[in-house]
């Protein structure tokens, strides 16, 4: 049987590539913020794209922020891009904002002088530990990013890759089975697909 | 590291490509979709859709091009030509472009970067400049000149080129288009001077546009050019140059491509 995945509409940025590729690897989406349909998926996947206020606001107006976060610990969770900084207690993204504090540490922009920001393009993962969410993906695979914000987790034996840009940010988390993902699977061709099926299929 | 784009910029007009690969085996050479699979398996790092059509129908058929593309082909896409409102905008991003392009509409209204960085986000706002280098009055002493120009180049509004790109970041910008009207067209290399100058004024990434003709050009634009990406279309469309030929060649000279 197909596994069922909410796709959380937060009404912020593009949310249908997310379900388009979810689609294509196997999964029956559901792009809601009905909490009936929410509770019945199998599993939760959060996007985000814009700052992370309005992401966060978003899911507050949406009246599913606090489902989301319990949920978030009971089944498999997938935060992408703003919404794996979501997972995270405190982003200074234009002023102080308050995450769902699912997983410590932080958010802050790339200060270093000598690189250019946003981080935009083609990226490197270093993978640190072998893990079902990143079967198929190696050390020196490629993955798209676009963003000005990184996560800082405080429990680095959560850090499932790193990425190096200026310095080395923490660009997959995982712990038990709450996953997040700095890169677009969305939009990184095969190297996304896959991770996106591995989390459909094993995660 | 982070790896240098290649970017092939296809035109559309009215909900087709007018401009893109060419070749014979093509079932239907106008299919959106059909042009961003080719590329995509070429190894493209980003398509840019350059809308050129000439009415307010034509631009709204644009959306229809990125909801097909997006839906089938996962990589990144970025939109530009005729969007002129913070509406326009969503929509696009909505329907699956991950960046979009605006030229005039912010000449017209700087203020337009600011709203739309507020709400999406300055790595979804691509700033396109079209700049042409023009006479200092005063002496050949002074520095080189470049003024932005509009109407594909025929209109010089007299806007001083680093100025605008300065000015640009600082409204939310987070990337810069950058074609060159002296280099565009004539495919004899990209327009190192005024890219390197651009590229070590901002500090949001730079893709150069206008010029590439020979493998070399690449090497030399994503190199001492200081750019983050280069863009191209004849040399893609019409064969004389493989994206994959040139990411190679540009591995070889020591310059971080996704291969």
């Amino acid at each position: 049987m197909k596994s069922h995945i909410a796709l959380i509409d937060h009404g912020v940025g593009n949310l249908r590539s997310v379900e388009k590729a979810l689609a294509v690897v196997g999964a029956n989406v559901s792009l809601t913020r009905d909490p009936d349909v929410i509770v019945s998926a199998d599993k939760l996947v959060l996007p985000g794209v814009g700052s992370f206020g309005d992401c966060m606001n978003g899911l507050r107006e949406s009246g599913t922020l606090e489902l989301v976060r319990s949920l978030a610990l009971e089944r498999p969770f997938l935060g992408i891009c703003v919404g794996m900084q979501m997972l995270f207690e405190t982003s200074d993204e234009m002023g102080s904002h308050r995450g769902l504090g699912l997983l410590p540490g932080s958010v802050t922009r790339f200060k270093d002088s000598d690189i250019r920001i946003p981080h935009t393009g083609w990226n490197q993962l270093d993978i640190t530990i072998e893990h079902p969410l990143l079967e198929g993906v190696y050390t020196g695979s490629y993955a798209y990013f676009n963003h000005s914000y990184f996560c800082t987790p405080t429990n680095l034996s959560d850090v499932l890759s790193y990425t190096e840009y200026g310095a080395r940010f923490c660009s997959i988390i995982g712990r038990n089975r709450l996953y997040g993902i700095q890169c677009h699977p969305e939009k990184s061709q095969d190297i996304g697909l896959q991770i996106l099926r591995n989390f459909v299929e094993k995660g | 590291m982070l790896a240098k784009r290649i970017i092939p910029c296809l035109d559309v007009k009215d909900g087709r490509v007018v401009k893109g690969v060419n070749f014979v085996d093509l079932r239907d050479a106008g299919d959106p979709v059909e042009q961003a699979r080719i590329y995509d398996r070429m190894g493209a790092d980003e398509l840019v859709f350059l809308d050129i059509s000439a009415t307010y129908r034509g631009h709204q058929t644009v959306i229809d091009i990125v909801r097909s593309v997006a839906d089938q082909v996962f990589m990144p896409l970025t939109v530009g030509g005729g969007i002129r409102t913070v509406s326009d905008m969503r929509d696009l991003l909505l329907a699956g472009a991950d960046k979009v392009s605006i030229n005039s509409a912010a000449l017209a209204n700087p203020e337009l970067l600011v709203d739309a960085s507020e709400r999406f986000g300055s790595q979804c706002i691509v700033l396109a400049i079209d700049a042409r280098a023009t006479k200092n009055d005063d002496s050949v002493l002074s520095a080189q000149k470049w003024e932005v120009f509009v109407s594909g180049g025929r209109e010089n509004t007299g806007i001083d080129v680093l100025e605008w790109a300065d000015r640009g970041v600082s409204l939310g910008a987070g990337e810069i288009l950058l074609t060159s009207m002296n280099t565009d067209g004539v495919m004899d290399g990209f327009d190192m001077e005024l890219t390197h100058t651009v590229a070590n004024l901002v500090n949001v990434p730079v893709i150069a546009s206008g010029g590439a003709g020979k493998i070399s050009h690449f090497a030399e634009i994503l190199g001492d050019g200081c750019a983050s990406a280069a863009l191209a279309a004849s040399v893609f469309h019409d064969e004389i140059l493989t994206i994959s030929e040139v990411k190679q060649f540009l591995s070889e000279a020591g310059i971080a491509v996704r291969l």
